[in-house]
């Protein structure tokens, strides 16, 4: 058996890809779907219903996908230089961790100052925690994968330590949770009664940036360059070391923002259960997107409605919620193997 | 002088070597798919879906040693899904490894909830119980450590001696070696990387799920979600803390799991004077130091992440 890679791939082959990802991954997880007694047809029918179905289920489905937005570009980014940040998850928490000290009192601004100032805030928390795993790799050789995964664990004991001790709520009635922000620090709701808030705006606005920045600016070109062949890219005089740190910044930068939008957006406050694994999912969401920061928008509101909606057949059918998770990571591994028909040609020889 | 007798309480280190077996199937494990230059970081998923398989196994009526077995079946298949696309296929080992540890993990989750919908709390089985080694286990101090363990501990401690022989002493386990060090060679000498590769990241996958199988079935008797909490990715450390010898593996799980045990020890000793949490976050600072000291000495396989494209340079 033999790879080719093929030349010349239409614009068409690559946009097929990732939907012929997602309808194999329904196929393979209908089984799942059928063993826990559930009519498949009629399951995934729920599951577009509670994804898509209404305008509330619509406003869900577009408030999951804002967090997945930030952690999908944040993979992205930094996957294109192939910098493997894994700890989207702990700069996520980073980033609400500094929210939480600055939102909650300690800063008093208006609001048209306090929010760009604390995004400001949240992004450099996430990219200091960055740094430390990007110098490792750099000075010393550390693989960043095994670096990130363990931070993931470190700034989450770091986070229950402070809601146990000087972060805790005292009006929090014993749990483990933070105060909430002020007012002037929310982020504004996008319609009344509805969990959609402004986040979604600030993290379209990100990814049309980081878009620009790919395809119009010397740096977005050396971060690309670096990915695609590291030697290359340093032969030609390319700081390949401040490349990878910028890359490390802005990935880490980017999560760190997802954290501020969870907490001033969503929640309100710090918890533990702030993020069920956004920075993880947020893999599959770039992944999906072929490291496209607009695609990553279209990518993050799928899996979005994937998470939504099951939770939705959950209640309605009783298929436990899982099953979202599964049918997201089937969709991953789905997803590499099309793209890899898509970019070569297997020959049986 | 409370901190240093500690060292002398035979349950401190009957502990330390309970917390070190699942650590020592794992990153047995990983070493033997990162000597054929296969990274795996399906660990983390393939453990937790060991954990979950074992336990449901023996809970649906089956004996202990059925539930380890059907462990490292399942702990198989995902090292030949994981192998599939990352040797035959080339894709990024990465990314791969983390979509075999999202999908093992949730599938176990989505298993054990469909199995068992509504448990508030986990019920339990009949685990393993200790081996007492007559004669042996009097030794004071460390010999119920050693010689009063679960049969899984002592597996543990054979299958390091076996795979060792097995890699540095037989053709097999050569041809591994080579297959990571420097594929092109190994194909001038008529050996197929592919299915080398293949029965490498299989065979060690296995380890994984078994080491996840003694957490829910000797060491516990139930099965939680999150249970293994970043435990392979402790595993990945200490493969390179081991420079990738399994002698060395063993040492270093057991180093490992010392400070473990005795940081938990020592937190009863202090109290709440210094949160819990600053103790529970030590094995991961602790694997991410051991990263920063090893790494300049580190002789890792010469191949390692390097898909193998015949007749490619």
């Amino acid at each position: 058996m033999r790879l080719e890679a093929r030349t010349n791939i239409p614009l068409g082959f690559m946009l097929l890809a990732p939907v012929l990802a997602v309808l194999a991954s329904f196929m393979l997880c209908a089984g799942l779907v059928a063993w826990s007694g559930v009519p498949v047809l009629e399951a995934y029918g729920l599951l577009l219903q509670g994804a898509l179905g209404s305008g509330f289920a619509l406003a869900e489905t577009l408030a999951r996908t804002t967090p997945l937005i930030f952690t999908g570009l944040a993979a992205a980014v930094a996957f294109k230089s192939r910098f493997w940040n894994i700890g989207a998850e702990g700069q996520l928490y980073a980033g609400a961790l500094i929210i939480t000290v600055l939102g909650t009192g300690m800063l008093d601004l208006p609001q048209e100052l306090m929010i760009p100032v604390l995004v400001i805030c949240s992004a450099v928390a996430g990219a200091l925690l960055l740094l430390g795993p990007v110098l490792l790799k750099l000075h010393f050789g550390v693989d960043e994968v095994v670096t990130t995964l363990l931070l993931n664990f470190i700034v989450i004991l770091l986070v229950s330590l402070l809601l146990e001790g000087p972060l805790k709520d005292p009006m929090g009635l014993g749990w483990p949770q933070a105060e909430p922000v002020t007012e002037a620090a929310e982020l504004p709701r996008l319609f009344r009664g509805l969990r959609l808030h402004s986040g979604l705006l600030l993290a379209l606005l990100l990814a049309f940036i980081i878009w620009i920045v790919s395809i119009r600016t010397t740096l977005g070109y050396e971060m690309r360059a670096v990915g695609f062949n590291q030697k290359a890219a340093r032969f030609a005089g390319m700081p390949v070391n401040r490349v990878m740190i910028m890359t490390a910044l802005i990935s880490g930068g980017i999560a760190g923002i997802a954290g501020y939008s969870e907490v001033a957006g969503m929640k309100g406050n710090l918890t533990l259960d702030l993020s069920p694994g956004f920075g993880y999912t947020g893999i599959v969401v770039a992944m999906l997107a072929q490291l496209h920061p607009l695609g990553v928008v279209i990518s993050a509101t799928f899996v979005a409605s994937v998470f939504v909606g099951a939770d939705a057949m959950s209640r309605s059918a009783g298929v436990p919620s899982y099953i979202a998770d599964v049918m997201v990571s089937v969709s991953l591994l789905c997803m590499l193997v099309s793209v890899l028909l898509v970019r070569f040609r297997i020959r049986w020889s | 002088m409370e901190w240093l007798e500690i060292f002398l309480n035979t349950s401190f280190w009957v502990a330390a070597v309970r917390i070190a077996t699942p650590l020592i199937f794992g990153t047995l494990g990983e070493v033997i798919c990162e000597k054929a230059g296969v990274l795996n970081l399906g660990i983390e998923g393939i453990m937790t879906i060991g954990a979950m398989v074992g336990w449901m196994t023996v809970y649906q009526g089956a004996g202990l040693w059925t539930g380890v077995l059907f462990a490292a079946v399942c702990g198989g298949i995902f090292g030949l899904l994981h192998a599939m696309l990352t040797v035959p296929l080339g894709l990024s080992q990465h990314v791969t490894g983390i979509g075999i540890t999202l999908l093992a993990t949730s599938l176990s989750s989505y298993v054990y909830r469909l199995i068992l919908p509504e448990v508030n709390s986990p019920p339990r089985i009949q685990a393993f119980e200790p081996l007492d080694i007559p004669g042996l286990s009097a030794v004071p101090i460390i010999g119920e450590a050693l010689f009063k363990q679960t049969p899984l501990t002592y597996f543990a401690f054979i299958s390091v001696i076996v795979v060792a022989y097995v890699l540095y002493r037989t053709p097999v386990g050569l041809a591994v070696q080579m297959v990571g060090e420097n594929p092109a060679a190994a194909e001038a000498q008529g050996l197929n990387v592919t299915i080398i590769r293949t029965c490498a990241v299989v065979c060690g996958s296995a380890f994984m799920a078994v080491g996840g199988a003694f957490l829910t079935m000797s060491a516990f008797n139930a099965f939680f979600f999150n249970m293994i909490n970043g435990r392979g990715w402790i595993c990945i450390a200490l493969v390179v803390f081991a420079s990738w010898r399994p002698g060395k593996a063993l040492l270093g799980a057991l180093l490992f799991a010392a400070f473990d045990a005795y940081q938990m020890r020592l937190q009863q000793l202090i109290g709440s004077e210094i949160p819990y949490q600053i103790f529970l976050m030590m094995p991961y600072v602790l694997s991410i130091l051991a990263l920063i000291v090893m790494s300049r000495r580190v002789g890792y396989p010469q191949a390692l992440m390097v898909p193998y494209r015949k007749g490619e340079r």
